[in-house]
């Protein structure tokens, strides 16, 4: 299926084309990525592993992995990287590829070398700062990247950015971000950028291999910045391959990036930003968001993520883990359990939710190889954003402007010094969610608890982080207006304060993370409404109706989905029903592509509205009759399914090689310490993706066996990073690959 | 418990074979290494091939024997070490190096080997899609084979342990102890051991070894790179080794192990002398651009690995097994020339009659030719 009408993002056709896959003709749109093409038809599966058979899915969408891998027209590919083409042959992958047979000896080109100033790899929100610095200041820069477009992860995020509107663009959605950053360097003539190019490796010359195109090409940089991001976890449970479980980027990269609609109704394990920010786009693609479960006591990510998703009707389980996914090739539902202080599952606590998928969103490791391989080499080599450190895409912003004028600096370039305070700025943008005033703490509120929570009884932790009380108070006196911030925790964050005109939002002592508060004017304009990254500022105003004042609330789910004269739930801060009331008017702050919807609300309720419920008993479900929408049976568990069907073979660590947490553990109780002889011995970590997807896994193992890390030993790093074909080495110009 | 009959210095490819030996024998063995685990030198660098077709005895016979426990040893333990027979080829493509393997051929079969010249068309068959222009024939053993070194030093890890063979490692050894010219032990930087015979099985770390010993062991490390694909179909069984010389190179050797994998090497012209094991940018488009000369459709088959090894060369291309003589009890397994994984199981068994005393009248032909005090005068026709 396919994205027809999105709030945030543009829908452009495109052209279509057509293409087979299994000898069945499916149509795609041209330039997009098989597997994306593959989704958009409904097929999900992929093929089956040539050692135990078991269905393939996507998992990384993004080139990590391998386990997405499909035959085009006749050779074996990653489908989430490569291009559907007029016509082209997709087949699923059963078995081992055999090799087609070449007619003609190809003839081999040279390998250029290119001498840059500075070789960035990478262009997303670090990279491309850290460039904008380095070419304003004249470097000759190279700037590479995997995709065909510049931005990284930020051309996936529809979302407002959180930070500092002075130094990272806070309150602009990341989308935006990108094309900002991406014009500027465009004006920028010392700074060179390779799209659809890979770096593969360094060498012990001194030279890293960059595949430009098709092109094999030998990069001699005087200085490397390695600002390749960051790649998904993945997490071991039942079921935990089963084509229909993958990472939240890889979602996030289907919807957003490829407007393709892969699910109907999705689970997300982590409680994260990363798997909150995805449920929240779920719901914007129009996909149900059947729950969302947090090992921990608490959800790690922004609470206002999580009030989000609360509000919009997503329950959110904390202290539960997943017991498997289960499903006859492919994933049909989770059971999750609640899980006692040790993290254990309380046995009689399990529920089974039917979805057709599950996003594994455990958070990000660096991806600093090239880099660790570089300094390794003895070359002079930097590193920035998340892979060197994972933190927001605000922070990376930052490390990659600091670490671009350390180079330039390194250089010898006359850049000057660096701000000390921006050290000091990219450690609070770094910093984990603060304290939660109020004790408003996001924990477990189910569907029921959440349905049945008579408003009356809310006390004031919902009326606003300044107190409804005052608000009250003052509204008694005359009419008024003015903003109600439903924020209660310290995160770096602050476009209400320069959204104000008339600068009546101030943060304490001016400091990044401190809580919103109101002094002064308000001349009711919700501007502060609709930039709140966390949509966590109402505005309520006395004017006209002093006991039922008009409370306006952004909304960014769909613009269709709401219309005046509606009768909709309305919530608390953290998604307590409140009551219904009808919509009184919807106003499109197109700046920012929110919809300010109004209603009139009585005095004591106005100021603990926050939210409209989507599912569960919400607009979707009462008004709203397209199928496949969700309604409140289906946030309710299933009759609980037995686990008699998942085998131990089903918990997979290495999915490449399809090696068993059994065996992993077999072998490290038999005493193997040394990473290498742990690859020898079970092959895990020996697959396609070099064992980046399972060396952190096997860690967490030797942990849990009570092995410390500085017993072990880590597996050596080795050139390459991806798989590339051996033609590509020899610069072969015909015969290569597909599309020739 | 520091006494022991043997200690072996050096886990990896001929130490490990030793110590199972050595156990088997009832001798109690330690082995040490200063690596975290076994196979972390030389042998996981080494692509696994396994030949008894070299042109004199003393290899002939010793891989001959490693072979016979290579392939059968699924069958006697149980264990998979991806053992597949899939052959050796020197596919000749110029009258030279006709010549030359045609005139080797009467030597390999004197000692017993199968091998034989096969025409243009033969080879074709047992490596479709070879290059056939100027493919004047070519020979093929198709009783040799190869392993995966990886899964083979593991298994013969895990037998010797079995038999009581002690391990030691992140152990550096630091002096050979001597008294009256006969061996007393072994000192590391951890402790003492003692021991009557000391095997010096340290690959490219063998000549500082004999020299702790005062044993001067002419072995000077150059280093090659190979690598490793992703698996696909299997369509060639043998080990191609293409013998003519190319860009900065010499031969070019590769086959498809038992997953699927080509792992594939190459020898650099000229040599590269020391021990550097980090992979250059070098490497692979020399290698890319001769492997799909020959055959050209792995020019899509996708590179999933480099690396660089070493190989421990003596002056000839002959590695040295021999008792030192002086001092005493001092055992010398060095010099393996880049094939310690093929000869390793077959000097293992040598080793162990020479520390029990045991050598055949054929053992005593065979070591003959890997005498530590001979001329070096001579030299491999193809390593």
């Amino acid at each position: 299926m396919r994205i027809t009408k999105h709030p945030i993002l543009p829908v452009e056709t495109g052209e279509e084309i057509t293409f087979f896959f299994n000898g069945k003709l499916f149509k795609a749109r041209r330039g997009e990525v098989i597997s994306s093409a593959l989704f958009a038809n409904g097929i999900a599966v992929f093929g089956h592993h040539s050692k135990d058979k078991s269905p393939q899915g996507i998992f990384c969408a993004n080139g990590q992995c391998s386990q997405c891998s499909v035959i085009a027209d006749g050779l074996p590919v990653k489908s989430c990287v490569t291009a559907v083409n007029e016509g082209m042959r997709v087949e699923s992958l059963e078995k081992l590829p055999s090799l087609p047979e070449l007619e003609n000896l190809p003839a081999a080109g040279e390998v250029n070398v290119v001498k840059p100033d500075v070789f960035i790899v990478g262009a997303g929100p670090a990279g491309m700062m850290a460039a904008i610095e380095l070419g304003k200041l004249g470097a000759k820069v190279l700037l590479v990247d995997d995709k065909h477009r510049p931005g990284g992860k930020l051309v996936l995020q529809t979302h407002k950015f959180f930070g500092s509107s002075a130094d990272c663009y806070a309150g602009m959605r990341g989308i935006g971000i990108a094309s900002e950053l991406e014009k500027e360097i465009g004006n920028i003539p010392s700074v060179e950028t390779w799209l659809n190019s890979v770096a593969i490796g360094v060498f012990s010359d001194k030279k890293a291999g960059v595949l430009k195109g098709k092109e094999y090409v030998l990069v001699e940089p005087k200085t490397v910045l390695v600002a390749a991001g960051a790649r998904e976890r993945s997490l071991v449970f039942p079921g935990n391959t089963l084509p229909g479980v993958y990472g939240a980027g890889a979602f996030q990269t289907l919807v957003n990036r490829d407007l393709v609609k892969p699910s109907r109704r999705l689970f997300i394990i982590g409680g994260g930003n990363v798997g909150l920010i995805a449920g929240y786009h779920a719901l914007q693609a129009g996909i149900e968001v059947v729950g969302l479960i947090e090992v921990l006591p608490q959800v790690g990510g922004y609470k206002v993520h999580a009030d989000k998703l609360q509000r919009l009707g997503v329950p959110i389980y904390c202290s539960h883990a997943v017991i498997g996914v289960e499903g006859n090739g492919k994933a049909e539902s989770i059971t999750i359990a609640e899980v006692t202080d040790n993290f254990k599952p309380k046995p009689g606590t399990e529920k089974t939710f039917a979805v057709d998928t599950v996003l594994v969103a455990v958070g990000l490791n660096p991806i600093d190889e090239l880099y660790r391989q570089a300094v390794s080499f003895g070359m002079k080599a930097f590193v920035a954003g998340d892979a060197e450190e994972i933190a927001e895409a605000s922070a990376a912003i930052f490390s990659g402007k600091i670490t671009g004028l350390k180079i330039a600096a390194s250089l010898g370039l006359n850049c000057g010094a660096i701000n000390p305070q921006w050290e000091e700025k990219m450690k609070v943008l770094k910093a984990k969610p603060g304290k939660i005033s109020n004790q408003c703490v996001t924990t477990h509120v189910t569907p029921a608890q959440a349905g049945v929570q008579p408003a009356d009884n809310l006390d004031s932790r919902f009326r606003g982080n300044d107190g409804g009380e005052q608000l009250h108070k003052s509204a008694g006196r005359k009419a008024n207006v003015r903003p109600i911030f439903h924020c209660f925790q310290e995160i770096p964050c602050d476009p209400c304060v320069s959204a104000c005109p008339k600068h009546s939002i101030r943060l304490t002592e001016d400091q990044l993370t401190a809580l919103p508060r109101f002094e002064g004017e308000c001349t009711g304009c919700a501007k502060c409404v609709a930039t709140c990254p966390g949509l966590a500022i109402t505005l309520v105003d006395y004017r006209k109706d002093k006991d039922n004042p008009l409370v306006t609330i952004a909304f960014e789910i769909g613009n269709d989905l709401l219309a005046p004269g509606q009768e909709v739930t309305i919530v608390s801060a953290t998604g307590e029903t409140l009551g219904q009331f009808p919509v009184a008017a919807i106003r499109d702050f197109k700046i920012n592509r929110t919809l300010l919807v109004s209603l009139k609300i009585p005095a004591a309720l106005a100021p603990q509205v926050a939210g409209i419920r989507l599912q569960g008993n919400g607009v979707r479900s009462s008004f709203v009759t397209c199928p496949g929408q969700v309604t409140n049976e289906d946030l309710t568990p299933l009759p609980q399914m037995t686990n008699e069907d998942l085998t131990p073979s089903q918990n997979i660590v290495c999915r490449c090689e399809r090696v068993t947490a059994e065996k992993i553990k077999e072998a490290v109780k038999s005493g193997v310490t040394d990473f290498n002889q742990l690859k020898a011995i079970t092959r895990a970590g020996m697959g396609a993706c070099g064992g980046r997807t399972c060396e952190p896994l096997i860690l967490g193992m030797y942990k849990s066996e009570g092995i410390p890390l500085n017993k072990t030993t880590l597996s050596t790093l080795r050139p390459f990073v991806m798989e590339v074909p051996l033609g590509q080495f020899a610069n072969i110009k015909k015969g290569l690959g597909i599309g020739d | 418990m520091k006494n022991f009959d043997v200690i072996v210095i050096g886990a990896g490819s001929t130490g490990v074979p030793c110590a199972m030996f050595l156990a088997e024998a009832k001798l109690k063995t330690l082995v040490i290494d200063l690596m975290p685990s076994v196979g972390q030198g030389q042998n996981k660098t080494a692509i696994g091939g396994i030949r008894a077709t070299h042109s004199d005895g003393s290899k002939i016979k010793t891989c001959l024997e490693s072979i016979t426990i290579f392939r059968d040893w699924r069958r006697l333990e149980g264990d998979d070490i991806g053992w597949q027979e899939g052959g050796y080829t020197f596919p000749a493509y110029r009258e030279g190096d006709e010549t030359l393997l045609k005139n080797t051929l009467a030597v390999q079969k004197k000692f017993g080997l199968d091998i034989d010249w096969i025409d243009s068309a033969a080879v074709r068959k047992i490596v479709p899609g070879i290059n056939p222009e100027n493919l004047r024939g070519a020979t093929y053993s198709p009783h040799d084979g190869n392993a995966s070194p990886l899964l083979a030093i593991n298994a013969f890890f895990r037998k010797s342990v079995k038999l009581g063979a002690a391990y030691r490692f992140n152990e550096k050894v630091v002096q050979i102890l001597i008294e009256n010219g006969s061996i007393k032990g072994v000192k590391t930087n951890k402790d003492t051991y003692q021991a009557p015979f000391v095997v010096n099985a340290a690959g490219a770390g063998a000549a500082q070894i004999g020299a702790m010993a005062g044993v001067n062991l002419p072995v000077v490390c150059d280093s090659h790179e190979g690598g490793i694909t992703e698996p696909v179909e299997k369509f060639f069984a043998p080990m191609v080794v293409d013998m003519r010389p190319g860009k900065s190179s010499k031969n070019i050797y590769f086959y498809q192990n038992d997953e699927g994998q080509i792992v594939f090497c190459l020898t650099p012209e000229p040599i590269i002398i020391g021990t550097d094991r980090r992979s250059t940018s070098l490497f692979l488009p020399l290698i890319a651009e001769r492997m799909i000369a020959l055959i050209p459709r792995l020019a899509n088959i996708k590179v999933r690995r480099v690396w660089r090894g070493l190989y421990p060369m003596t002056p000839d291309g002959f590695p040295i097994v021999d008792a030192a003589g002086q001092p005493k009890g001092f055992i010398i397994a060095a010099g393996f020339c880049g094939q310690g994984f093929m000869l390793g199981p077959g000097v293992g068994k040598l080793v162990q009659k020479l520390v029990t005393g045991s050598l055949s009248q054929d053992d005593r032909q065979t070591l003959e030719g890997f005498r530590l005090r001979r001329q070096f005068a001579g030299m491999e026709v193809f390593k």
